[in-house]
């Protein structure tokens, strides 16, 4: 096994460890569609929703939740962490480079998200009688885009801010509009044209489009990937750049 | 003997300021090789130039051959290193720690082994945040040999450890070197120094201050230091001692009394002399101490001051 392997094997180890962690990332969009999938009605077609399910959509909604918790929570404060620790920078006088941590870690964040959305999939079907996504190629490519836009933000966030705890703060200041804007909290169809339109360039929002869409076998709008890639080559460009493997 | 470290006017910059400002010298095979001085004085920052932690400004280093600016990842392989205040996860245990960083080497040492050798067997299954500070400090030491290194450089080997936990530590380092590693020991602490090293670079403001043999250093700085003792009887009708033939003694500097102490301050070999004198006059004395005779107040002479400033 090489440094790789065995750093995302130990790396797995310790995020399930964290129990709350993963019980948020794992539990929480499922208890979310059994929740809302027991009222009776709401997995008709629903017209506020522009007639998608509601359990789909609160499906929909639970892989936006895991993409921002990963990505705008999770990435900045523990990589913040390790590098405040000293963690990187002991694996700098190793023979295994501390960007082989920070792709571990990145790997098995984006595994969990997939896995994450494979359950929810599986929980609205095998529960709910809700149809796994009819254009599955273009909601595994909304996924995978949602994940590198959402990631490579909390990326950059770790890489600018000067201590660990910082990096947690700015990731809780990006959650939470992100969440908002995107039509978590309610959905974008009861949002002013104005607010749907700067919610559709947020990394998160353009994710829950075109999850959504894809989930309902439309094909996602382009610019809604357009904008996720976007986000994911800037940010991630720029946390290359600016990125520091030691506190100051 | 080869040269394990060349180190040829190493220099290092931050924001203008020399922090390291041209130093030179070499660490020979199998030496524990100890780098003295004060905080700011640079120590770390050299050390971490030799470790390829960060680029020099200028001057060279070659590490077991290697110039850790360019071949580091060779030299990773063959050096193992324990850093100044770091942490390991929370959650990761002890021995999946060595387990991993095992893992990275061609030819690791045996880490169970290790583990039982450092004290730490018992806790070998105890997550990282669960390790008191002196497990926490030996577990970074196992880290730094589990490579099976052929040099290692410590950063405060013994910070955090009870005396009985230092001394241990010091012998496990002298056996490390027995199995033929060469030791680079960062330390501010002069016990240590003394004990373990077998020469010593005193750092100053990013010179090198002195650089010579524990006691080496002591002869060169010739440093004042005091002999103490109590007279117990001599030869009837003299005062005992006399004061004045001890203090006309080459070397010496001043005799005084503490109640029925003596105490007689000098450079150089004076206390031969003294006791010389005093098994001529036949004076016997008991609780003979020599204090000051040692790397402290060398390190105050060769450097014009204490530690702690």
């Amino acid at each position: 096994m090489d440094g790789f392997s065995r750093l995302a094997l130990v790396e797995t180890k310790l995020f399930l460890r964290e129990r709350a962690a993963a019980v948020a990332v794992f539990g929480l969009p499922v208890a979310l569609v059994i929740g809302f999938g027991l009222i009776p009605g709401f997995g008709d077609p629903q017209k506020g929703l522009s007639g998608q399910r509601g359990t789909e959509y609160i499906g929909a909604l639970g892989v936006a939740i895991v993409l921002a918790i990963l990505g705008l929570n999770g990435v900045p404060m523990v990589i913040g962490q390790y590098r405040e620790r000293g963690i990187l920078r002991r694996l700098g006088v190793t023979p295994v480079r501390p960007l082989t941590l920070l792709l571990a870690d990145l790997t098995v964040w984006a595994a969990s998200a997939l896995g994450s959305v494979a359950l929810v999939i599986a929980v609205a079907r095998i529960g709910f009688h809700v149809p796994v996504p009819a254009a599955a190629g273009w909601f595994i490519l909304a996924v995978v885009l949602g994940i590198a836009a959402v990631f490579a933000v909390g990326l950059l966030a770790a890489a600018l801010a000067p201590t660990a705890r910082s990096a947690a703060g700015i990731g809780w200041l990006l959650f939470f509009p992100n969440m908002f804007l995107a039509g978590v909290y309610f959905p974008t169809e009861e949002m002013s044209p104005a607010m749907r339109q700067v919610g559709n360039f947020t990394p998160l929002g353009s994710a829950l489009h075109a999850v959504r869409d894809s989930w309902m076998g439309i094909d996602p709008r382009p610019e809604h990937l357009g904008i996720m890639a976007a986000w994911a080559l800037v940010c991630g460009v720029l946390a290359a750049r600016f990125f520091r493997w030691e506190q100051a | 003997m080869t040269a394990v470290i060349e180190v040829t006017g190493l220099t290092k910059r931050y924001a203008g300021q020399a922090v390291v400002d041209g130093i030179s010298f070499q660490v020979e095979q199998g030496e524990i090789f100890g780098i003295l001085g004060p905080n700011g004085a640079g120590k770390t920052t050299a050390v971490e130039c030799m470790e390829g932690l960060r680029k020099r400004d200028g001057g060279e280093v070659r590490v077991l051959g290697l110039d850790p600016r360019i071949d580091g990842r060779r030299l990773h392989q063959r050096i193992g290193v324990q850093l100044q205040q770091t942490q390991l996860q929370d959650k990761l245990t002890a021995c999946e720690a060595l387990e991993l960083y095992a893992s990275f080497y061609p030819h690791p040492a045996d880490w169970r082994d290790l583990l039982e050798r450092w004290g730490l067997e018992s806790k070998s299954r105890t997550q990282f945040s669960k390790l008191s500070g002196g497990q926490k400090q030996r577990l970074f030491i196992a880290l730094a040999l589990v490579g099976h290194p052929e040099v290692v450089f410590l950063d405060e080997l013994t910070a955090g450890l009870d005396p009985g936990a230092r001394r241990a530590t010091w012998d496990l380092i002298r056996q490390v070197r027995d199995g033929g590693v060469t030791v680079v020991l960062v330390s501010h602490f002069m016990d240590e120094v003394e004990e373990l090293c077998d020469r010593v670079a005193i750092l100053e403001q990013g010179r090198i201050a002195a650089l010579d043999t524990p006691a080496g250093l002591v002869d060169q700085a010739s440093a004042e230091y005091r002999m103490r003792f109590r007279p117990m009887a001599g030869q009837p009708g003299k005062p005992v001692p006399d004061e004045q033939a001890l203090a006309a003694l080459p070397g010496v500097t001043a005799v005084t009394r503490s109640g029925a102490q003596v105490i007689v301050t000098g450079t150089g070999d004076f206390a031969s002399a003294v006791t010389a004198e005093l098994a001529r006059s036949r004076v016997i004395v008991a609780d003979l101490r020599i204090d000051g005779r040692s790397l402290d107040s060398a390190y105050v002479a060769l450097t014009g001051r204490s530690m702690d400033t």
